[in-house]
């Protein structure tokens, strides 16, 4: 890793109801790094965005982004929650969602200069979501509305783009083109990408670094470090194979109850 | 005899009592729409018309208290909403089931305060004026005090505006920008209260949900631009209010009904059939078109 980190996770400890959620977990992200969380369902991804982020305060430990110890309504990283459902019927473009990412936060009249607007734009074009920038929010399909709440994260231009399984129910294409816009984003804006997911396999050609969760403790590497038969066999506790094929890696878990870290596809066989 | 005053009655522009109504209508439909629209935006209906029914006590005490109906309706209105806040503030899950409670409640007080009009007070028809409003009977002196309520729930959409959006839009977001959530919830709900209680003064506590909600559920069939939605809205609601107290007045000359009919009931007609002819027009407009015909 180069230069200072943007996001250093020091020794953080959730508890809810007596169960530790996340125990002294620690790890750093780089500047402009695309990162992976990823775990199986309950092993404390969301939990752990929620603590960088601000959402949920740390019982120990801490998390400072760009250097600061982050409080609430920081403004240097940018988040998209899980399962955000926008309503239909709410009277928004995709342009005015995306510029209540500038000042959504602010009481008073709006006066938005020249340079705000333009920056709406950019974040639209950013996202390809220029075509559809006119039309009502609610409306848009589901990788459609992904597009439009990424570019409301993006907007302020943060150095942290925070996603909470920003792939869960997309079809396969959408999922691609998801993943292919936020590696270009990080690469042309200098933006460190930190996305959780159960399947890493469609992050695999663009992810830098892996934080893997299970169980509240993280692993967490470079990713052709971690993404090694043996490495990621011993993190799963059971057998996973890591395939070359065509130029692409795949990780191929043994068909068992716990392949659901892998992905909602099933085991690849290959003959 | 010419088309105007075959449509309006002679004296509709020179009537005090109709100029009052005119007066204290426009101000109370054009902030119950205002405000409307981000009530039906965050799908808080039925709270706005559970504020309503807790005006409804209030009014009902004034009366009996011989106090002003307008302050009756203010006050209960208030305290239902702050009443509310404090009962379902924790999960927002459970805000219909501290609505339904409050609103149970102050249904009993309205039954206590009608029975004691009714029997111990000279003030005669004061369930007929708090539940269906008495827009002719108003008094000139009540538009100051109409439109000075108006302006603050003015002043405090204007101000919370974009948290309030966002807070509706996702409450992850919203928690992630630092908005103060409860706050800025607590805060519109107050203004509910208080254009609610407005509503109360023009079309009754009972009709003040139509106010509140028709003329916003109508703009919002035709138009998904937000400014749209708050222009539209304002528009429909002054012009079925203008629309009701015509024919309410016209029909104090139509010999089969006289003395006349309520302009509450109008001004509901006239929100309904516009709620309708709404729908149609937006369904001509955003229906897929079809290549060809099904079988």
């Amino acid at each position: 890793m180069s230069g200072n980190p943007v996001v250093e996770v020091s020794d953080v400890t959730v508890t809810y109801g007596g169960r530790r959620v996340l125990d002294h977990v620690s790890f750093e992200i780089g500047a402009g790094e695309f990162t992976g969380l990823i775990g199986s369902n309950g092993a404390g991804k969301t939990t752990l965005l929620q603590v960088i982020v601000g959402l949920v305060r740390p019982d120990a430990g801490r998390v400072r982004v760009d250097g600061v110890v982050r409080t609430r309504g920081h403004s240097s990283f940018g988040y998209v929650p899980q399962k955000v459902a926008l309503d239909p019927d709410v009277p928004l473009r995709a342009r005015d969602f995306v510029t209540l990412g500038l000042d959504g936060h602010r009481f008073g009249v709006a006066r938005r200069s020249r340079e705000q607007r333009d920056a709406v734009e950019r974040a639209l074009i950013d996202v390809d979501a220029d075509g559809f920038a006119d039309r009502p929010v609610g409306r848009l399909s589901g990788g459609e509305q992904q597009r439009v709440l990424i570019a409301h994260a993006l907007v302020a231009r943060p150095s942290l783009l925070v996603l909470d399984e920003p792939l869960a129910n997309l079809d396969p294409r959408s999922v691609q083109e998801i993943v292919a816009l936020l590696s270009r984003v990080a690469r042309q804006h200098h933006v460190a990408v930190l996305i959780s997911a159960h399947d890493m396999n469609a992050m695999l050609p663009v992810m830098n670094r892996i934080v893997y969760v299970t169980d509240g403790h993280v692993a967490s590497g470079p990713t052709d470090e971690v993404v090694r038969s043996e490495v990621l066999s011993r993190l799963y506790g059971h057998h996973v194979d890591v395939v070359h094929l065509h130029g692409r890696v795949l990780v191929v878990a043994e068909p068992d109850e716990r392949s659901d870290h892998l992905g909602d596809h099933p085991p690849l066989t290959l003959s | 005899m010419n088309l105007w005053h075959l449509l309006v009655e002679s004296g509709f522009l020179t009537n005090g009592p109709v100029r009052s109504a005119l007066e204290v209508g426009t101000v109370s439909a054009l902030v119950s729409a205002e405000v409307g629209v981000y009530v039906v935006v965050r799908r808080q209906s039925f709270a706005g018309h559970a504020l309503g029914d807790v005006a409804t006590s209030g009014g009902a005490g004034a009366y009996y208290f011989g106090a002003s109906a307008l302050a009756g309706f203010v006050v209960g209105a208030l305290v239902g909403a702050a009443a509310t806040n404090a009962l379902g503030v924790a999960r927002s899950a459970r805000r219909d089931v501290a609505t339904g409670i409050v609103l149970g409640a102050a249904s009993g007080l309205s039954a206590l305060f009608f029975y004691l009009d009714a029997t111990h007070s000279a003030a005669s028809g004061a369930a007929q004026q708090v539940l269906f409003g008495s827009l002719f009977s108003l008094s000139p002196s009540l538009l100051p005090v109409v439109g000075g309520a108006g302006a603050i729930c003015a002043a405090v959409l204007i101000a919370i505006h974009r948290p309030l959006l966002l807070t509706s839009l996702s409450p992850e977001l919203a928690d992630a920008r630092g908005v103060p959530r409860r706050a800025v919830g607590l805060i519109f709900l107050l203004t509910v209260a208080l254009s609610v209680a407005l509503a109360c003064v023009t079309i009754g506590s009972i009709l003040a949900t139509a106010l509140l909600i028709g003329p916003p559920a109508s703009a919002l069939r035709l138009t998904r631009s937000p400014r749209g939605a708050l222009v539209l809205a304002g528009l429909i609601a002054v012009a079925v209010t203008w629309l009701g107290v015509l024919l309410a007045y016209d029909s104090f000359y139509w010999g089969a009904v006289s003395p006349g009919l309520p302009v509450s009931f109008f001004v509901v007609v006239l929100i309904f059939l516009t709620y309708v002819v709404a729908g149609v027009g937006s369904r001509r407009s955003s229906a897929p078109r079809r290549v060809g015909r099904s079988t």
